[in-house]
């Protein structure tokens, strides 16, 4: 299901009282200059979109929030209240794409080293390749 | 009896000799294993691949007690002033072997994480290739090295300075009186 | 000062796996974290402690007698590369936090510049022990997007594959868990069995370790010629040498007094950590993936799901111990039921055709060029697969945008996700069952940081 920002709380709420009781995934994908997704009714897609998958074991199932996070204001309420695995989840969606998450008991790095400055998994930040001898051939893609 | 009849007993030879074959028979290697080389090398210690007819099954935990350091698996970013924290630790004369690809030059993971070569950062005496490289290459590797240390090959290119092309130290060069030398102790 | 008591509220009712519970830390009010000091948060009450991985030492009052000591990330206990900042009055272990990334290679950004044939090749060593299962479950997300019908001999090889690493990772495990607790012989019985598995592999894939077996499409290579008595050698001799390792360690006593009661994870606290594989299953929580949401044929196979019921460190053992007398009999039945047939799929826009043929057929070596050069194209969408890989629930969450690379690949680490019960797990405990407890966590780093 494809959420807005605004939405994500309750609706996890809501997930939650159902059942979905086990924090499977907690991720973010950066959308930028992408067109290709699918256009929900209602909802403005954004740069960003957090990932989350939920598991309920009685009967086996899962279910999935796609919420968007706008680029000029990444700010999230955290899930920690209701699923306290999402903790080093949540750290590593902030380090890697610098996403914050309100509430969220310790918001720092935990990939990187403390100092890093960027966020490696957004599209605008390079692979950091160094250049290899007889490599460096044009590629097209 | 005469001495010249227990020559038998004997056996003559250099000093150097002698200390450079106690050097290369009792190589403790010190832990550092990473990532998947890790894993290989302790399976070059276990029972397959055996190291301890080398005289090296002991890994010593301290770096203070060992000689060796197998670098082996990706070194990142964040563990890079760890690694030059341990060789800095260790007491001469020490060695390093560069274990895998990813020690060696970065490997396929050539990127913004990965320090592209461990020589970056510490002075490498030997390079084993391999993704993972399996415990024959390990032990090839190895064995180069003690035969380096036997013929005294890398204690002479020390001195020449022929290793020394410059590298690249993170603050000041190494001396005993980093982290805790000798001196503190006193 | 009174010690810190870790609180927790048990939901009543019959409901099996439990509620999320309110940790104590959710009860109390954090206030910013910017402008709370380290002393205040030496002073929180809970498991986890929260204070910024530079400043390890108290400012304050040291009369207390706490300490905070640092173990790692070059360690003996030979799990990679983990660093934890313990909390210890004593000899007691009163919060704790793992800190990772040391391992950190950037693999998911590697893999959005790599096809999706290289793509195997990266992520088979994000958990080293068991490479086929990351394999497997990268391939599984890109078929699911792909909309492809595997071949069944490829299903039931790659089952195969996996079973035989799960059975190599957690001899692998006993090997590693006898070494931290002491035993050296141990260690060297877990490394002649994992040889044998790895001799097996040698033969199939080529390679011993990271093997990039398991492709999109199917696998890469047929099974080798006498495959079936290799195999049969194989588990017929790790049941008997599991057998004895059962009476080596289980009924020891001083395994014994140093591995239950210790780390002990109850099912709440475990499914709320989100904690998954042996942990969650010795916890008591009978989830496991390949039963309850079965994927490739497990289905048709008859296994049981080993449940624990303390959750402690010896649990844990158990459960694993178990696990890979299950997993020889799921070999037993895959042997028997293994069909004859392709080993990939034959869609000639997915899988290279045979080396002979593109020396027949012009369409043949057109497709070879286009698949080994451009790499396959796959339809955009996005998808979330998990398997039950040793560790516990590996996922792989893969967006494609419809060209021959993936978009966003992301992998649900169980060992990232397992870590966070560390700290439960250690409270009030001894520091010398730190060891035995993230023993039997059983982390890969390579996963953890990915």
């Amino acid at each position: 299901m494809v959420l807005e920002r605004s939405a994500y709380l309750s609706t996890v709420q809501a997930r939650h009282d159902e059942g979905y009781i086990y924090l499977a995934d907690l991720t973010c994908v950066d959308y930028l200059n992408n067109p290709t997704r699918d256009l929900v009714d209602g909802v403005s897609l954004e740069r960003f979109e957090l990932v989350v998958n939920l598991r309920s074991f009685a009967p086996p199932a899962i279910v999935r929030l796609r919420v968007q996070v706008p680029e000029q204001d990444p700010l999230v309420p955290s899930i920690f209240g209701f699923y306290p695995g999402a903790e080093a989840m949540e750290r590593e969606v902030f380090d890697l794409f610098g996403i914050r998450f309100e509430d969220h008991p310790d918001l720092t790095r935990i990939l990187l080293p403390e100092d890093w400055e960027g966020h490696p998994l957004r599209k605008d930040y390079g692979v950091g390749r160094v250049p290899v001898q007889f490599k460096e051939v044009k590629r097209n893609r | 009896m005469p001495l010249e009849d227990l020559s038998y007993n004997f056996l003559t030879g250099n000093v150097e000799k002698l200390v450079q074959w106690a050097r290369k028979a009792s190589v403790w290697p010190a832990t550092f294993g990473l990532a998947c080389c890790a894993i290989e090398m302790m399976a070059s210690g276990a029972a397959d691949f055996d190291l301890a007819r080398f005289g090296m099954e002991v890994f010593r935990a301290s770096p203070r007690q060992s000689d060796l350091m197998i670098v082996a698996g990706r070194v990142s970013q964040k563990m890079a002033p760890v690694l030059r924290q341990v060789y800095d630790q260790m007491m001469e004369p020490k060695w390093v072997i560069s274990m895998g690809v990813c020690a060696s030059t970065g490997g396929m993971f050539n990127n913004y994480a990965i320090v592209q070569g461990v020589d970056q950062i510490v002075p490498v005496d030997v390079y084993a290739p391999g993704c993972p490289p399996g415990p024959e290459t390990l032990m090839h590797a190895i064995l180069t090295l003690h035969h380096q240390i036997q013929t005294g090959e890398i204690l002479r290119r020390r001195a020449a300075g022929e290793k020394g092309t410059t590298v690249k130290m993170i603050g000041e060069p190494a001396t005993t009186k980093m982290l805790g030398g000798v001196e503190d102790l006193v | 000062m009174t010690n810190a008591i870790y609180t927790v509220i048990r939901p009543e009712g019959d409901n099996r796996f439990g509620l999320v519970q309110e940790t104590s830390e959710g009860l109390q009010e954090l206030g910013d974290r910017a402008t709370t000091s380290t002393a205040a948060l030496a002073k929180e009450i809970g498991s986890t402690l929260r204070i910024p991985e530079g400043e390890a030492e108290l400012e304050s009052d040291s009369d207390d007698g706490r300490m905070i000591i640092n173990m790692g990330p070059q360690h003996p206990s030979t799990h990679g590369v983990l660093r934890i900042m313990l909390e210890i009055e004593g000899e007691t272990v009163l919060r704790s936090k793992p800190v990772v990334g040391y391992l950190h290679t950037g693999m998911e950004k590697t893999a959005e510049n790599l096809t999706y044939l290289q793509g195997t090749t990266n992520v088979t060593r994000m958990d080293y022990l068991s490479p086929l299962n990351n394999e497997l479950v990268f391939c599984l997300a890109a078929e699911s997007l792909l909309g492809i019908e595997l071949p069944e001999r490829a299903t039931w090889i790659r089952m195969l594959m996996s079973e035989l690493n799960r059975i190599a990772s957690h001899v692998m495990w006993l090997a590693t868990n006898g070494m931290d607790l002491g035993s050296t012989s141990m260690m060297i019985f877990g490394f002649r069995d994992r040889e044998m598995v790895l001799s097996f592999f040698e033969k199939t894939s080529g390679l011993r370790m990271n093997n990039n077996y398991i492709r999109v499409g199917g696998v890469a290579a047929d099974l080798p010629d006498g495959w079936e008595d290799d195999v049969t050698a194989i588990i017929d001799t790790i049941e008997a040498r599991t057998h004895d390792y059962d009476e080596l360690i289980t009924g020891q006593p001083i395994f014994r007094e140093r591995v239950v009661g210790v780390g002990t994870l109850s099912p709440q606290e475990a499914v709320a950590l989100s904690a998954s594989g042996p942990i969650l299953r010795a916890s008591g929580v009978p989830w496991d993936l390949r039963k309850e949401m079965p994927y490739l044929f497990y289905d048709q196979i008859d296994f049981d799901v080993i449940v624990g019921s303390v959750g402690d460190t010896y649990d844990r053992y158990a459960v694993r111990l178990f696990e890979i007398r299950e997993s020889i009999s799921i070999v037993r039945q895959i042997i028997d039921r293994m069909p004859r047939g392709p080993y990939r799929a034959l869609d000639p826009k997915v899988t290279p055709p045979p080396r002979a043929r593109i020396d027949e057929s012009m369409e043949a070596l057109i497709h070879h060029f286009k698949l080994f050069t451009e790499g396959i194209r796959i339809p955009p969408g996005e998808s979330y697969v998990a398997i039950e890989s040793p560790r516990g629930e590996l996922g792989c969450y893969m967006v494609s945008d419809g060209s021959a690379r993936p978009f966003r690949m992301h992998i649900r680490g169980p060992s990232f996700v397992n870590l966070q019960s560390l700290p439960v797990m250690l409270h009030g405990g001894l520091l010398a069952d730190a060891v035995a407890v993230i023993s039997s966590v059983d982390p890969v780093m390579g996963e953890v940081d990915r």
